[in-house]
Parts: C-alpha cells; sequence; structure tokens
C-alpha cells in the first residue's frame, strides 16, 4: 500500500470501544483528503475474529496483532508493539481515541517515535495536503491549532463524542493481516481490574450529565439527581466543592483540575458556576442551569435557566420526565 | 528511596485567559502561577513514599525565575532541594523536548522513582510522564489515585473508563498521579517549613549542564507547534424559563423546550 493513515483501535472485554469508530471514521475523512488508503492497526487478545469489523467504519486493512500477552494494556509493551506496526506502515498520520489509555499511549508511541503529538483533539483539518488540529487547552476556556514540522508524523488523539461516527456499512468487512511483532519482556504489569458492573454511565462518554454542587447540601441529596439520572440514561457529575466536601468521588468531578466533558444535555443542579467549573463543562451542546440565585455565574452559560430551589424543582422535573416518557413509547 | 518530583508552574486554575497580540500565546503578565495541581499531588504523594522509606525528595522544573517561588513551595511542604533549568534555548519546545531536558535533570541525581502530574492545567498536554519514561527506558504507570510501593517495586489504582485497574511496576519508574485535591489533600507549607525551605538548595541549570544538545530541544527541534489560538464559541444567549410560572409550570415548560428545541430527550 503507498500512502495510508493508520487508526489504532481500542480493544477491551472482546469488543472494540465506541469512541474506535468515531476515530476510524474521522480516519477514513482525513484519508479521503490525502487520497491515502486507511490502515487499522487492532492489538489485544482475541481480537483477530472482530478486527474485520473496523471495515464497517471505513478501514480498508487491519494489521492485527492478537496476542495473550496483550489482553491488558500496558503501556510499556503497547507502545513498542503498535510502533513496529506504525513503522511498517510508514504513515502519513496515525489517529487514536483520546481514552485514559489512549492518550497514554499516545504519548509513549510519541517519544517512541520521535513524533509529534496533538493531543484530545476536537477537530482535524486537512488543507493543500497540509494537516491541522484544534485542541482545547486550559480545559476548554481557549483553542489552539496545531501544525507539524516538515518531515514530522502528527500523532493525534481524538476527544470522545466529538467526531462524527458515520453510519456503518453493514457488509462491509476490512482485509485482515496478522503482524508479527516482537513483544517485549515487560518490567509493569496489570495485578487487577474491578469494572463497575452497575450499568453506571460514564462521565466523559455520556450523553447526558445531570451535576450537583455545593447547593446539593449534603451527600444523601444526590440520590435524587441519580434518580434523575437514572431515567434519563444520565451520568451524575459533581463539582469541586461538592467533591471537596467528601460527598461524592473524585472520579465524578467536572472542571480543569476533573473531567472535562462534552454532553448533548448537561443540567446543572445547585452549580453556581466557578470558572474552573465552567471550562470542565462549556462545551456541552445544551445546558440546564437550576439555581435559586438569579445572579449565578452559571446561567450566562445556561440555554435555559430555572431560578428555583432545587429541592422543590427537581422531584417535579423529574415527575414530567417520567410522564413524557410514559406518553412517548 | 530517592524520589524525583517533575513540577510545572502554571497559571491559576481561576485565571481568565486571553490571546496575545501574535495570536499564538496567552497574555501572560497579569497571572497568578502556582503549581500546576497535579504535580502538586505528585508532590504530596512523594512525600509519603518518603515518610515511609527515607530518601530524598528533589523538585525538577523548568521555564524562567519565576518558577523559583513554585520550587520553594514544594520544597516548604517538605521536599529536599531543587533544580530549575532556566535556558531561552528551551523556548518554543514542543513536549518531547522538554521532556529529553527532564530525562537529562532526572537522570543526575539517580532516582528510584520519577513521579509527577499525569497531566498540566495549562496546555493539558498529558506528554510529559511517559515521555520520560520512554526516553529513559524505564516503565511507567498513569493516573495514580492511590500509591503504594515496598521499596522494589511500585503500584498505583489508576480510574479507566467504567471501573478501576490495579498495575505494578518494577523499579525504577515514572508514576504519573490523577485524582483531585480531595483524593490527595495536599498539605500546605507550614510557617517552619517556609522558613526551612529559604535554605534548602536550589540549583539553576543550562542544559548544557545536563548534556543535552540544544538541537534536541527548542523551536528548531519541535515536531509540532501551535499556529494560531481561538476563543470558544461565544454561546448564543441562554433563556431564563419564567414567564410567571411556579416550580411546576417550569418543570413543564423545561421538559418541553429538552425536546422541541434541543430535541435531547
Amino acid at each position: 500500500m503507498s500512502k495510508c493513515v493508520c487508526v489504532i483501535a481500542e480493544f477491551r472485554n472482546g469488543n472494540f470501544r465506541r469512541v474506535s469508530f468515531e476515530v476510524v471514521s474521522e480516519g477514513r475523512r482525513l484519508a479521503n483528503s490525502l487520497g491515502a488508503a486507511l490502515c487499522g492497526i487492532a492489538v489485544g487478545s482475541g481480537v483477530q475474529d472482530k478486527a474485520a469489523e473496523l471495515g464497517r467504519y471505513g478501514v480498508d486493512k487491519v494489521y492485527v496483532v492478537d496476542d495473550p500477552a496483550l489482553e491488558n494494556y500496558v503501556a510499556e509493551t503497547y507502545a513498542p508493539v503498535i510502533g513496529q506496526v506504525v513503522e511498517k506502515c510508514n504513515p502519513l498520520a496515525v489517529i487514536l481515541p483520546a481514552s485514559v489509555d489512549g492518550k497514554d499511549l499516545a504519548a509513549r508511541l510519541a517519544a517512541r517515535l520521535r513524533a509529534g503529538l496533538a493531543q484530545d483533539c476536537t477537530q482535524i483539518a486537512c488543507e493543500n495536503g497540509v494537516i491541522k488540529a484544534k485542541r482545547p487547552i486550559f480545559a476548554g476556556k481557549c483553542f489552539a491549532w496545531c501544525e507539524w514540522a516538515q518531515g514530522a508524523l502528527p500523532i493525534i488523539s481524538c476527544r470522545p463524542n466529538v467526531m462524527d461516527c458515520s453510519a456503518p456499512m453493514e457488509d462491509k468487512k476490512a482485509e485482515t493481516e496478522a503482524f508479527a511483532a516482537a513483544i517485549p519482556e515487560a518490567r509493569s504489569r496489570v495485578l487487577g481490574i474491578d469494572l463497575d458492573t452497575s450499568g453506571k454511565v460514564e462521565l466523559t462518554e455520556a450523553e447526558i450529565i445531570v451535576s450537583g454542587g455545593r447547593g446539593m447540601k449534603g451527600p444523601e441529596n444526590y440520590a435524587m439527581l441519580e434518580d434523575l439520572a437514572r431515567l434519563l440514561g444520565a451520568a451524575v457529575g459533581a463539582s469541586r466543592a461538592a467533591v471537596d466536601s467528601g460527598w461524592r468521588p473524585h472520579s465524578d468531578q467536572v472542571g480543569q483540575t476533573g473531567k472535562v466533558v462534552n454532553p448533548n444535555l448537561y443540567i446543572a443542579v445547585g452549580i453556581s458556576g466557578a470558572i474552573q467549573h465552567l471550562a470542565g463543562m462549556g462545551s456541552s451542546k445544551f445546558i440546564v442551569a437550576v439555581n435559586k440565585d438569579p445572579e449565578a455565574p452559571i446561567f450566562s452559560k445556561a440555554d435555559f435557566g430555572i431560578v428555583e430551589d432545587l429541592f422543590t424543582f427537581v422531584p417535579l422535573f423529574k415527575d414530567e420526565v417520567e410522564k413524557f416518557k410514559s406518553t412517548c413509547s | 528511596m530517592n524520589i524525583v518530583v517533575l513540577l510545572k508552574q502554571t497559571p491559576d486554575t481561576e485565571s481568565v485567559i486571553r490571546i496575545a497580540g501574535d495570536g499564538k500565546s496567552i497574555v501572560t503578565n497579569d497571572l497568578k502561577w502556582i503549581i500546576n495541581p497535579y504535580d502538586e499531588f505528585a508532590v504530596e504523594a512523594a512525600l509519603r513514599l518518603k515518610e515511609k522509606h527515607g530518601g530524598t525528595v528533589t523538585i525538577v522544573s523548568w521555564g524562567p525565575q519565576r518558577v523559583v517561588e513554585s520550587i520553594r513551595t514544594a520544597l516548604a511542604m517538605g521536599a529536599d532541594s531543587g533544580v530549575l533549568v532556566d535556558d531561552d534555548a528551551l523556548e518554543g519546545s514542543d513536549s518531547l523536548g522538554v521532556a529529553r531536558v527532564l530525562a537529562a535533570a532526572a537522570q543526575e541525581l539517580a532516582p528510584d522513582i520519577i513521579l509527577c502530574g499525569s497531566r498540566a492545567v495549562d496546555y493539558d498536554e498529558a506528554q510529559r510522564g511517559p515521555m520520560v519514561a520512554e526516553l529513559l527506558g524505564w516503565p511507567h504507570l498513569a493516573l495514580g489515585v492511590a500509591i503504594d510501593s515496598d521499596g522494589a517495586k511500585v503500584s498505583i489504582d489508576r480510574p479507566i473508563e467504567g471501573g478501576k485497574v490495579s498495575v505494578e511496576a518494577d523499579l525504577p519508574a515514572v508514576v504519573t498521579l490523577g485524582g483531585s485535591h480531595a483524593v490527595w489533600n495536599p498539605r500546605y507549607a507550614s510557617l517552619p517549613g517556609i522558613m526551612k525551605a529559604k535554605k534548602k538548595p536550589l540549583a539553576t541549570k543550562k542544559i548544557a549542564d545536563l548534556g543535552v544538545d540544544p538541537g534536541d530541544c527548542g523551536a528548531g527541534a519541535a515536531k509540532i507547534c501551535i499556529t494560531s489560538l481561538e476563543m470558544p464559541p461565544e454561546r448564543a444567549p441562554g433563556r431564563i424559563i419564567d414567564g410567571g410560572l411556579d416550580a411546576l409550570g417550569k418543570a413543564q415548560e423545561l421538559v418541553k423546550a429538552l425536546h422541541d428545541e434541543a430535541k435531547v430527550i
């Protein structure tokens, strides 16, 4: 294959993660503008049987490294294995998910290949064969356009939930080729994996987030938000104030020192809207703010503002959503 | 146990960010500077490891002389000494260039473990730790929210999408820290700590002192650079759902708006 763009698909628990398909779709668009082929890189244990699936989103050929030693993500082994495939492909660019593992892998891979890395990109552009990528800095207070030096390999990690996922071409299968990679001896290992099986939606990948702040007054009151979230299929987030008070786990924190999220709908309940919180959720497509203080800064970002006591409003709102859902189904 | 913390100074998270006249950097003259919060978690983690195993904690940082204040803060928290790489040749470096310099500075100190934040709250590159590990040929563990070591190995808990993984590496290793203030609760510098910090050794170095080739860092060596900055798109002014409605009326109106206008439910 002459010129190509490489996409690295993320495989976990026997399946590709959804963000992989977003990345493949974006890779296809970039490959088209460059007049290049799209090569997939699929690494894991048991990934061989699934690899051809990437064709549904536009991959022409998948290089597969399927080995029990690659069952779990370990940067120290994944980076050299994937590095070998990239070196063989000699691509115009490498694209991968800016997931937890993806960002980590991208950094180690970039150092290994002496490449230039743009993390967590929200847009990729290509003008006259020149690749540019846009990424948030200062947790989204500002955006930076990046370009690569002549001859440098662009590695681009894409923020989940941002790139358009193409409609799958159901009958399309990618060609697959087993790649015999040397897997180095690792000095690091996974001791255990504890997956939450409660069906809780991950914040950074959620389409709807219901978030609570200092106005919730205590941890016991979050049950109300959890009920609403369950009804909406939403994840529950929290402001730094709520996390610092010990009401919610740190993994729920939204903001500059927490997670940056971009759901379709963000419902901020009892959150005043400190600048470091606004940075973390300001790119949400729709924002609803519920706060009894009409002067709260959160209202400046909200598409729909509700000035009410949250303890009165949230249960009423939940009932109305429930009624609405029952009339729709 | 000899521990190195790679520390970056960043603008305070409460800062308002404005684009400078060149269109590709930010206005810095009115900013308040702090230790990158994730690196502050790394300092806290390092001090806890030192309390358990003994040894030293050395802060390694880079940037202009204003960074001295952040290093002194870390020394006041309990770190033992500091190294600041202040060299104009670093100007315009990408993450890989910075990582080369930090790897060289850390290597001189022969550490058992290198700690740093998983990301910095300014440019959010999330590259420093894994890059330093790769350049040194060491294993690394990323995004720790808990850390432990028996002196021969280090282990962390690492949150992933929908769960948690525990991972372990043989020393020497690089570990990057995630979590939040609530997780690490980094200690404050005490008054005696601040007094003592003034007398602790703090060396300023040039890249030549570290044996780094000037051709391997700085703008000339950068594989990637920022060509322009832009502010996020202004959000169209929202509306307050009121219209003299009571709470129930507002709830009904909101459901309608979310369905008809936003099409999200």
